[in-house]
C-alpha cells in the first residue's frame, strides 16, 4: 500500500504531466525516497496509477540503475569509477572502503546503514577520486578523510 | 567606517564541498561583531558564487574593498577572523594566504565567455545576473529581430554544438523553424554523461540564468512553446539552482505567459535523469522523458522531424545554450573573432588527470594543447613526464605527448585520431598504462550499452575480454589485429553514437601506443608499471637497510626479514598492492 502522502506526491506529479506513462521514472522516485527502493508490491501500486501493467512500469524500472529493486541501507555511498578518479586514485580508495564497511559492490553492511554501489563520472573529477554519500559530495577522498565522512551518516 | 566592502565566496560543488557554507556563515558573524555589517550594511555585501574554476583550491575568496580585489585560496573557518581584523579593518591582505602566481597564469590565457559571469554573478539571484546584463539579448531579440534574424546571426557567429558532435546550430534551428506542426519542444541537454567531464554542471551552478536565457532565444527562433531540461539526478545542487532560476525567471516575466508582453509564450520543465548515460544520445533522451526505457532509435526520422512525442523537437546542450545570450548582446563578429576558421569561438574543458592546475577552463577555439596543459594546468603532478592527453571521453581518443603542438578544433583532433566531445581533458602522465585507459573506457560503455543493438551489446563485451586478457598477461598473438577488425565492426554497425564511438579509445591507444601493447602481448611486461599480473616486487639488498618499514605497512605479511638485515619478499603471499613501495624511503624495492 502507497501512503497517503506517496499517492499525494504522485499525484501532484501526474498533475502536470504530459501523459501518465512520462511520469512514470518520476514516480518511482517519489516511492523510493519515501521507502528506500521500489518493491513489487509498491511497482503494481505505482502501475496501475500510470494506467500500465506492473511488468511494463518494471521495464522501465530496471533500465535506471538509481531505481532501487532490492532494499538498499539507510545510506547509499556511490564509489565513481570512472577515468579521472582510476587514475588518481580509485582502486586504493576502493579497497579501504570495502575493508572498512566490510562489504562489496551491491551489498549492504548487517546494521543496514550502508549500501555500497560503483557509479560512473559524478562530475566532481577535478576533486578525483571522488564519492557520493546520498546526495552529498566528497573529493579528493584518502583513507584518512574516509574516517570523518563515514561518522556523518548514522 | 565606509569603506566599500564586498565579500564574494566560491559556493559551487567544489566550493561547498570545501566548507564554503562555513566560511560565509563565519564572515558574516565576524563582520557583524566588529560593526561592518551594520555601520555600512549598504556597502557592505556578501554573495555566494558559482565555480570559477579552480576548485582544487577552494574555499575561494575575493575581498573586495574599494574596488581593489585581492583572492584568497583554501580558506577554512578559522582564517577568517584574521582576515576580517588584519584585511578588512586594517587594511593590509595577509600575503601568505593569498592566491598565488599560478591562480593568475591559469587565468590569463583563457578567454571567458560562457564562463564570464560564473564566479561574478550569485546563481540565485536574478538581479545579480540582471546587474551584468542579463536578459538584454531576450529583449533585443523579442523587440528588433525576427526569429530568422535571430538564427542569421547564430549563423553568422559559427556557434556549433558543444554536446560533442559540433553541428552547427543555426542549421539545426533552420530545420525547426521550417517545420510545421500543432506542437515544437526544445531540449537543453544537461545529462553530461562523459567520465572527466564537468562543464555543464558547472555552467547550470554558476549561471543558471545564461542557459534559461539561451533557451528562450532558441525558442522564439525555432516557435517551440515548450521547453525540457533534461538533468542527471547526480548533480543535486545544480537541480536545485535551475528549479529557483526558473521560478525567479517566471516571476519576472522572461519565462510563462506573453513574455516581456511580446506574445512569447514559453516554459521550461526540469526532468531528472536517473542514471543512464545512453540518455545523453538525443533519441533515448526524448524515450526518456516520454516516460520510456532510454533506448535509442535509429536515425531518420531526426528529432527535428519526429521527437518528443512525434513533434518536431531541437536538442541543444547546456554550453551551446549559455553561448547564445552573449553572442546576441555582443554581436556574431564579435564571436566569429575567436577561434579558426572552422571553429569559432571558445570551448569550455574540465582538466583532469596528473595536471597541476585542475580545473574548469575556457579557452579560444584552436589554442596549442601545450599552453593548455603547460601554461593554465602549470604542468604534470609530481614533475613527472607527460604521456598523453585523452580527449572526448569514450567516444575520443588519446594525443600522445610528442603531439602537443596540436591545436584544441573540431578538425584538428579529429585528424590526429581524437575528437573534441564534450570537453573532457585527461592528462595521463608516465605512469599510466595505456592497455589499461583503453580497457577503462570499454568497461564503461561495455555497461552504459543499453544492449538493443547486439554490434554495441557484443561487440563491446567481446572487446572488453581481449583488453582485460592482454592487461593479465594472457594476450595472444594476433589480439592487436582481433581488436582492430572487431572495432572496425562494431563502430559501423552500432545503432548509436555509443556504440560508434565506444571503440575509438582502443584504435586511438593502439595507433600511438601499439609498443606497448605489443609488451604486454609477447613480454609479459606492463611498461608502465600498472597491471599487477604482470607486475612482481622484490627488494634490492644492496639498498635495503632493514629498517622494517615495509614489512609494518605490508598487508599480507609478505616481506620477511631481520631488523638493520636486508629483508625479502615471498612471492607467492605478495598480492601486488605496492605498498611497500610507495613507504620505502631508501628506494630498495624495485617494481618490473
Ligand atoms: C551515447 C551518447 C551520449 C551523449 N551524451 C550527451 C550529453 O550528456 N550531453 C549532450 O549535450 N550531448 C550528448 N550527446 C549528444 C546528443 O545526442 C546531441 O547531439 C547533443 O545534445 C546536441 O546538442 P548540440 O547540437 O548543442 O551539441 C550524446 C550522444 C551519444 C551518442
Ligand atoms: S571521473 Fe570520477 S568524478 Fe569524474
Amino acid at each position: 500500500m502507497l501512503s497517503d502522502k506517496e499517492l499525494q506526491d504522485i499525484n501532484a506529479e501526474l498533475a502536470h504531466a504530459a501523459t501518465k506513462a512520462s511520469a512514470s521514472v518520476d514516480a518511482l522516485n517519489i516511492v523510493q525516497r519515501h521507502q528506500g527502493w521500489v518493491s513489487d508490491e509498491a511497482m503494481k501500486d505505482v502501475a496501475s496509477m500510470l494506467d500500465m501493467t506492473a511488468d511494463e512500469l518494471d521495464a522501465v524500472a530496471t533500465f535506471y540503475s538509481f531505481i532501487f529493486r532490492r532494499p538498499v541501507g539507510r545510506h547509499v555511498i556511490l564509489v565513481c569509477d570512472s577515468i579521472s578518479c582510476y587514475v588518481m586514485g580509485y582502486n586504493p580508495l576502493l579497497d579501504n572502503i570495502k575493508n572498512r564497511l566490510g562489504i562489496a559492490f551491491g551489498e549492504t553492511t548487517e546494521d543496514k546503514r550502508f549500501t555500497l554501489l560503483p557509479i560512473s563520472c559524478l562530475g566532481a573529477c577535478d576533486r578525483a577520486p571522488a564519492i557520493m554519500v546520498d546526495e552529498d559530495l566528497y573529493g579528493p577522498v584518502t583513507a584518512e578523510t574516509m574516517d570523518g565522512i563515514l561518522e556523518k551518516y548514522k | 567606517m565606509n569603506k566599500d566592502v564586498s565579500i564574494k565566496v566560491c559556493m559551487g560543488t567544489g566550493g561547498i564541498a570545501a566548507g564554503g557554507v562555513e566560511v560565509m556563515s563565519t564572515f558574516e558573524k565576524a563582520l557583524a561583531s566588529v560593526g561592518i555589517k551594520a555601520a555600512v550594511q549598504k556597502n557592505c555585501s556578501m554573495h555566494k558564487v558559482g565555480c570559477r574554476g579552480f576548485c582544487a583550491r577552494d574555499v575561494l575568496v575575493d575581498v573586495i574593498i574599494d574596488g581593489t580585489k585581492s583572492t584568497y585560496q583554501y580558506i577554512k573557518p578559522d582564517m577568517v577572523e584574521r582576515i576580517v581584523q588584519e584585511h578588512v579593518v586594517g587594511g593590509a591582505p595577509i600575503g601568505d594566504w593569498l592566491v598565488t602566481d599560478d591562480y593568475h597564469t591559469f587565468h590569463d590565457k583563457q578567454v571567458k565567455v560562457v564562463l564570464s559571469d560564473c564566479g561574478e554573478v550569485d546563481p540565485e539571484d536574478i538581479d545579480s545576473y540582471l546587474g551584468r546584463g542579463g536578459y538584454e539579448a531576450v529583449k533585443k531579440v523579442l523587440t528588433t529581430m525576427t526569429p530568422q534574424e535571430t538564427i542569421d546571426v547564430i549563423k553568422a557567429s559559427g556557434l556549433r554544438g558543444r554536446g560533442g558532435a559540433g553541428f552547427p546550430t543555426a542549421v539545426k534551428w533552420d530545420m525547426a523553424i521550417k517545420a510545421t506542426g500543432p506542437k515544437k519542444y526544445l531540449i537543453c541537454n544537461a545529462d553530461e554523461g562523459d567520465p572527466g567531464a564537468f562543464m555543464d554542471r558547472s555552467v547550470v551552478e554558476g549561471n543558471p540564468h545564461a542557459v534559461i536565457e539561451g533557451m528562450i532565444i532558441g525558442a522564439y527562433a525555432i516557435g517551440a512553446p515548450h521547453g525540457y531540461v533534461y538533468i542527471r539526478a547526480e548533480y543535486p545542487l545544480a537541480v536545485e539552482r535551475l528549479h529557483l532560476a526558473i521560478k525567479q525567471a517566471k516571476e519576472r516575466g522572461y519565462l510563462g505567459k506573453n513574455i516581456l508582453g511580446k506574445g512569447l509564450d514559453f516554459m521550461i520543465k526540469v526532468k531528472l535523469g536517473a542514471g543512464a548515460f545512453v540518455c545523453g544520445e538525443e533519441t533515448a533522451l526524448i524515450a526518456s522523458i516520454e516516460g520510456k526505457r532510454g533506448q535509442p532509435k535509429a536515425k531518420p526520422p531526426f528529432p527535428v522531424q519526429k521527437g518528443l512525442w512525434g513533434y518536431p523537437t531541437i536538442i541543444n546542450n547546456v554550453e551551446t545554450l549559455a553561448n547564445v545570450p552573449y553572442i546576441i548582446r555582443k554581436g556574431a563578429s564579435w564571436y566569429a573573432a575567436m577561434g579558426t576558421e572552422k571553429s569559432k569561438g571558445t570551448k569550455v574543458f574540465a582538466l583532469t588527470g596528473k595536471i597541476l592546475n585542475s580545473g574548469l577552463i575556457e579557452v579560444p577555439m584552436g589554442i596549442p594543447l601545450k599552453e593548455v596543459i603547460y601554461d593554465i594546468g602549470g604542468g604534470i603532478e609530481n614533475g613527472k613526464k607527460l604521456k598523453a592527453v585523452q580527449t572526448g571521453g569514450p567516444s575520443g581518443g588519446c594525443i600522445p605527448a610528442n603531439m602537443v603542438d596540436t591545436t584544441l578544433d573540431y578538425e584538428s583532433l579529429s585528424k590526429v585520431g581524437s575528437i573534441m566531445g564534450s570537453g573532457g581533458m585527461v592528462v595521463l602522465d608516465e605512469t599510466d598504462c595505456m592497455v589499461n585507459v583503453a580497457k577503462y573506457f570499454l568497461q564503461f560503455t561495455q555497461s552504459e550499452s543499453c544492449g538493443k543493438c547486439i554490434p554495441c551489446r557484443v561487440g563491446t563485451k567481446r572487446l572488453l575480454e581481449i583488453l582485460t586478457r592482454i592487461t593479465e598477461g594472457k594476450g595472444r598473438e594476433g589480439d592487436i589485429e582481433l581488436l582492430e577488425s572487431l572495432a572496425a565492426d562494431v563502430k559501423t554497425s552500432s545503432l548509436c553514437g555509443l556504440g560508434q564511438s565506444a571503440p575509438n579509445p582502443v584504435l586511438s591507444t593502439i595507433r600511438y601506443y601499439r609498443d606497448e601493447y605489443e609488451a604486454h602481448i609477447y613480454e609479459k611486461r606492463c611498461p608502465a608499471g600498472v597491471c599487477k599480473d604482470l607486475l612482481s616486487y622484490s627488494i634490492l639488498e644492496e639498498f635495503c637497510k632493514g629498517c622494517t618499514a615495509c614489512t609494518r605497512v605490508c598487508p599480507a605479511g609478505a616481506i620477511i626479514g631481520e631488523k638493520k638485515k636486508p629483508h625479502k619478499i615471498i612471492q607467492d603471499i605478495c598480492i601486488k598492492c605496492g605498498a611497500c613501495f610507495e613507504t620505502c624511503k631508501f628506494k630498495a624495492i624495485k617494481k618490473g
